[in-house]
């Protein structure tokens, strides 16, 4: 038979496939001749990542080597690239000259993505796509001290840095997305990722955007980012995609979208020219995993060969390739109705499942810690295993599949002795049934004799369900009060948890302490994150999306969706000018209802939501803010005249109201939180039924906490007499910061000292001057940066406040 | 199906949600992941609240009037016999799409 002359453009690991069932198949058949860019010839692209991080070298990713190619009589044309190809007269023009083919296979995978951001260009700029890039890093790895940053939290981009952190480099990592492979993780598993990297040494920005690339004779020095941080380098590794690299066939003529178009055997829109591997787009889809492009290379080889077969499109997964992250997603996690999660964290081992399930079949499946399972749960997805028998158990893996009962404490029965129920201790559930069995017959006896659960305690819903399997009824399971369906722990044990184990983030809380949902619900949320903003003010950033309406919008809803306005009027003083702008305010918008509150201030009510940034705009413009009428944090404080013009006032009631106000505007707390000063004992203010009262005497000041007018009603009891005004201030805030730090969420005051008893308060606030001093300085910390207007703030994002599209007349049509 | 484009999908914040306009009334859109929008009715069965200002979470929202939540993949209320109407998005580089022939063919009907 005679022979045929094939052309490859590209001897990547697509075509590097192709030849090889080609030459497998028909020896002879065909004389090909191989052109490739880079000068040298097929090598395992995916293992660069060991080579970077100096786990395998170059040799031990060769694939094809010299004299595999001179064996089956490639004429390999390395290092030299091709300018055009001619399909009419079929011909492959190369740097080097013209070669005619019968056949032509296009395999030209793609390249990376650029930002043209400014200064892309400069020196020290690279992608990661092939050994030029990876000894570039590591010579840059070379100098000690140099500084890397990588653009792109995905796959290469951390696999690079985990290479370069290896080899001793300080690494940076700026993601756009809030979380880490994006593509491929949840927040939960991102998170969990994000911890491992960063306790190599990685440090990692999600939700960064570069703005500018720096550089200082013509190499780069630094990345901006929008925010102005300024990060400097001496490396900056792009690794955020990559692209079909289509421009040849597109030249010739082929037709092209996305990828190069081919149909299931392969064949481009010529029937002379194939294309496989990361260039093509097959059924609207585009390739960027060597699974799919195996097949394809497959299918090439036998439309060559003259057999008939057809790529079909399969489920792929993926994994990380960095030492220690344990990690694997697979399937689909895009929208769909009537899907339906299940989570399984475990916080002492770092382990996180999720499972996505539709109908009766699983569709997705994301892991962190614990990947041992991944390839059964992938085969489920792949086969689309009808997983309704085993839907109860499902997450703890295929050793728990004997189609026993669904019953969840089966999965608990189930586990082998040397299963490790408390993370923490390393306590196995041996030890514990044993322990149970020596007549430890409760939670705290377990404790006691074993340490299970004494630690973060995250494993207490285990131990109990252990007591119960082996104790049966004789074991009466306590009536623990947790905050809501996602969680076992209340509302003390988290907020104890998230300082012990210095949790800053949502993602942290959800994972170390064992949320049983994907991202809470609209209970735990805002506890979650008032917690997270009181503890750790600086570290962490308010969340808008776990707030209550009001809160998000900084105004009250009202029953038909329209809001309330209330700008503050310290301590109930208000002026000509501002009531003006109040009324014009009113006039403009045509609120309504004008009405004075309860609260000393005026409140707008019906404004609709599109006008509130116009509303607070005008109010701003007349020094008006936000009154917080609508929110957790401080209300108003209430004064009467006092010394200024009434004739039994004793102190500056009025003076001391504004101050206080002024001080504690803006803070977030547990619940609402409103005030009040009084001239002297008549009490004008009613300061006597607030979560701190003041009452001014000819001695000074008499400050009372924890009272209650609203659905109890409840007189202040003293927390300490002042002599000072300046005294008065330092109990008030020092008070309300212990509040802050220690109540639950949604208590107020007077709650929450009924719990932790007066005396202790006082033990802090008033004769610990030290921890007084503490407390103080911490709101003030606090206020730095909630001490603002958020009307101000929220006026500038207007188009936020608008429907994002209007249809009305499309939808007419 | 004719797909009309909305909105880049960072117009709408993670875990939040916009509105949109039609000739039915308000729609929701609700982001419950980086990459995953729901379309459901803006007005709550209850008592009409705006289900764009609720809470997000999971595949739900909550309707910030009177706390029913609402699972947006079938608009199902939780423990209630209350539904409400959701529409199909695709989301294509980067951009929220919405399927414009049924809202049209609805006001039609
Ligand atoms: C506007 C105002 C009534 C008025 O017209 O005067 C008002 C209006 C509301 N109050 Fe009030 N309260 C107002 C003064 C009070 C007072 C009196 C006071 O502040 O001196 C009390 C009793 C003191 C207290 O706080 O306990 C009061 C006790 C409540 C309570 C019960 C709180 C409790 O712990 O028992 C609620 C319900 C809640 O917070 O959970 C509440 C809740 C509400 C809400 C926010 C209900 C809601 O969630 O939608 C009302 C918003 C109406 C709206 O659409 O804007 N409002 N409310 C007053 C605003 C004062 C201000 O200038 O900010
Ligand atoms: C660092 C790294 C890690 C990876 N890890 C994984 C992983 O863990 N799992 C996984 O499945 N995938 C991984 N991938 C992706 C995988 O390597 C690619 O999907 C695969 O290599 C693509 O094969 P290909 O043959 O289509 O293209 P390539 O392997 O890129 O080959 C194309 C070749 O064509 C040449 N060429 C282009 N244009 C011309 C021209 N005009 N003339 C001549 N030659 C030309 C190029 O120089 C190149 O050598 C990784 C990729 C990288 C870079
Ligand atoms: S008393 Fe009741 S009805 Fe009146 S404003 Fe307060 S919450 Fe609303
Ligand atoms: S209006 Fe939505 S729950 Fe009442």
């Amino acid at each position: 038979m005679s022979t045929r002359k094939l052309v490859v453009i590209g001897a990547g690991m697509a075509s590097g496939r192709a030849l090889e069932h080609l030459f497998e198949a028909a020896p002879g058949q065909w004389d090909v001749t191989l052109f490739n860019a880079e000068p040298r010839g097929n090598y395992n692209r995916i293992m660069l990542s060991p080579v970077l991080s100096g786990e395998k070298s170059y040799g031990e990713i060769v694939i094809h080597d010299d004299d595999w190619y001179a064996q089956h009589g490639v004429t390999c044309r390395f290092g030299e690239k091709v300018l055009s190809i001619d399909a009419d007269a079929k011909l492959v023009e190369g740097e080097k000259g013209v070669v005619p083919y019968d056949k032509l296979l296009i395999a030209t995978g793609s390249t990376p993505f650029i930002v043209p951001l400014p200064g892309h260009d400069l020196d020290g700029v690279i992608a990661y796509r092939d050994l030029e890039d990876t000894n570039r890093m590591i010579d840059a790895a070379a100098t000690p001290g140099a500084r890397v940053v990588v653009i792109g939290g995905g796959l290469l981009g951390l696999e690079a840095a985990a290479g370069l952190r290896l080899r001793g480099m300080e690494v940076t990592v700026v993601h756009l997305m809030g979380h880490l492979m994006d593509r491929q993780l949840d927040e939960s598993a991102g998170f969990l990722l994000r911890k491992s990297l960063e306790s190599r040494g990685i440090d990692i920005r999600c939700g960064a955007n570069s703005k500018e690339i720096l550089g200082e004779n013509g190499k780069v020095r630094a990345l901006l980012l929008d925010d102005g941080t300024e990060l400097s380098c001496d490396l900056l590794v792009m690794a955020v995609g990559i692209r079909p690299n289509i421009a040849l066939a597109k030249e010739a003529g082929l037709a092209t979208g996305r990828g190069i178009h081919v149909d299931g055997q392969m064949i481009t829109s010529n029937a002379d020219i194939l294309s496989v591997g990361e260039c093509i787009e097959h059924d609207g889809a585009v390739f960027g995993l060597v699974a799919p492009l195996y097949d394809q290379a497959k299918v090439a080889a036998q439309t060559l060969l003259g057999t008939h077969a057809t790529f079909v499109q399969k489920q792929l997964s993926t994994k990380l390739k960095v030492t220690g992250c344990d990690l694997f997603s697979a399937g689909d996690f895009a929208e769909g109705d009537g899907r339906e999660d299940i989570v399984f964290r475990d916080p002492g081992r770092g382990i996180y499942k999720r499972l996505v399930i539709e109908g009766h079949r699983l569709i997705g499946a994301v892991m962190y810690g614990d990947t041992a399972d991944s390839n059964w749960f992938f085969g489920l997805i792949r086969d689309g295993t009808d997983i309704d028998d085993m839907r109860e158990t499902l997450i703890f893996g295929p050793a728990y599949q004997g189609g026993a009962s669904a019953d969840p404490l089966s999965a608990v029965a189930a586990l082998p002795p040397e299963a490790e129920i408390c993370g923490c201790n390393g306590i196995c559930k041996g030890t514990i049934t044993d322990a149970i069995a020596g007549g430890a017959t409760d939670l705290g006896a377990v404790r006691a004799q074993t340490k299970a659960s004494a630690s973060c305690g995250t494993c207490t819903g285990l131990v109990e369900q252990l007591l119960q399997v082996t104790l049966g009824d004789a074991f009466q399971m306590p009536a623990a009060q947790p905050i809501c369906g996602c969680c076992d722990l209340s509302h003390e044990d988290v907020r104890r948890l998230i300082k012990a184990q210095e949790l800053k983030s949502q993602e942290a809380v959800w994972q170390e302490l064992g949320w049983k949902t994907r991202n809470g619900c609209h209970v735990c949320r805002p506890a979650v994150n008032f917690y997270l903003l009181a503890d750790w003010p600086l570290e962490y950033r308010d969340d808008p999306q776990s707030r209550f309406v009001n809160e998000r919008k900084h105004a009250n809803i009202q029953k038909d969706g329209t809001f309330s306005v209330v700008p503050r009027m310290w301590g109930g003083i208000t002026t000509p000018a501002e009531l003006r702008a109040i009324a014009d305010a009113a006039e403009k918008y045509a609120v309504p209802t004008v009405k004075v509150t309860g609260g000393q201030r005026i409140d707008l009510l019906g404004v609709k939501g599109e006008d509130l940034p116009g509303i607070w705009a005008d109010l701003n413009a007349a020094g008006l803010v936000s009154g917080h009428a609508y929110s957790k944090g401080l209300r108003t404080v209430k004064t009467c005249v006092g010394t200024d013009h009434c004739r039994f006032g004793t102190q500056d009631s009025t003076g001391l109201g504004v101050k206080l106000e002024q001080i504690l505007w803006g803070s977030w707390t547990p619940h609402k939180v409103k005030l009040a000063v009084s001239g002297c004992p008549r009490n004008c203010a009613e300061a006597t039924c607030k979560d701190v009262g003041i009452v001014c005497v000819d001695s000074g000041y008499q400050v009372g906490v924890g009272g209650a007018a609203g659905m109890d009603v409840k007189e202040t009891e003293r927390l300490g007499d002042a002599a000072t005004e300046q005294e008065a201030i330092d109990l008030t805030v020092a008070f309300i910061q212990l509040y802050r730090e220690n109540a639950k969420y949604l208590d107020r005051p007077y709650k929450w000292v009924a719990k932790v008893g007066l005396d202790w308060v006082k033990a802090r606030v008033v004769d610990d001057l030290d921890e007084r001093a503490r407390l103080i300085a911490a709101f003030d910390l606090s206020q730095s940066i909630y001490r603002k207007d958020p009307w101000a703030e929220e006026a500038k994002r207007a188009p936020a406040f608008q429907p994002v599209a209007d249809l009305t007349l499309e939808a007419a049509e | 199906m004719s797909w009309i484009d909305l909105c880049a999908i960072d117009d709408i914040p993670l875990r939040g949600a916009r509105r949109i306009k039609t000739a039915q009334g308000c729609v929701a859109l609700f982001r419950t992941g980086d990459t995953e929008v729901f379309a459901a009715a803006d007005r709550c069965p209850h008592k009409g609240g705006p289900l764009s200002e609720g809470i997000v979470h999971g595949q739900s929202v909550t309707c910030p009037l009177h706390n029913m939540v609402f699972d947006l993949t079938t608009g199902q209320a939780r423990g209630e016999a209350m539904q409400i109407q959701t529409h199909a998005l695709r989301i294509e580089d980067g951009r929220v799409l919405i399927d414009g022939a049924k809202l049209r063919a609805r006001s039609a009907a």
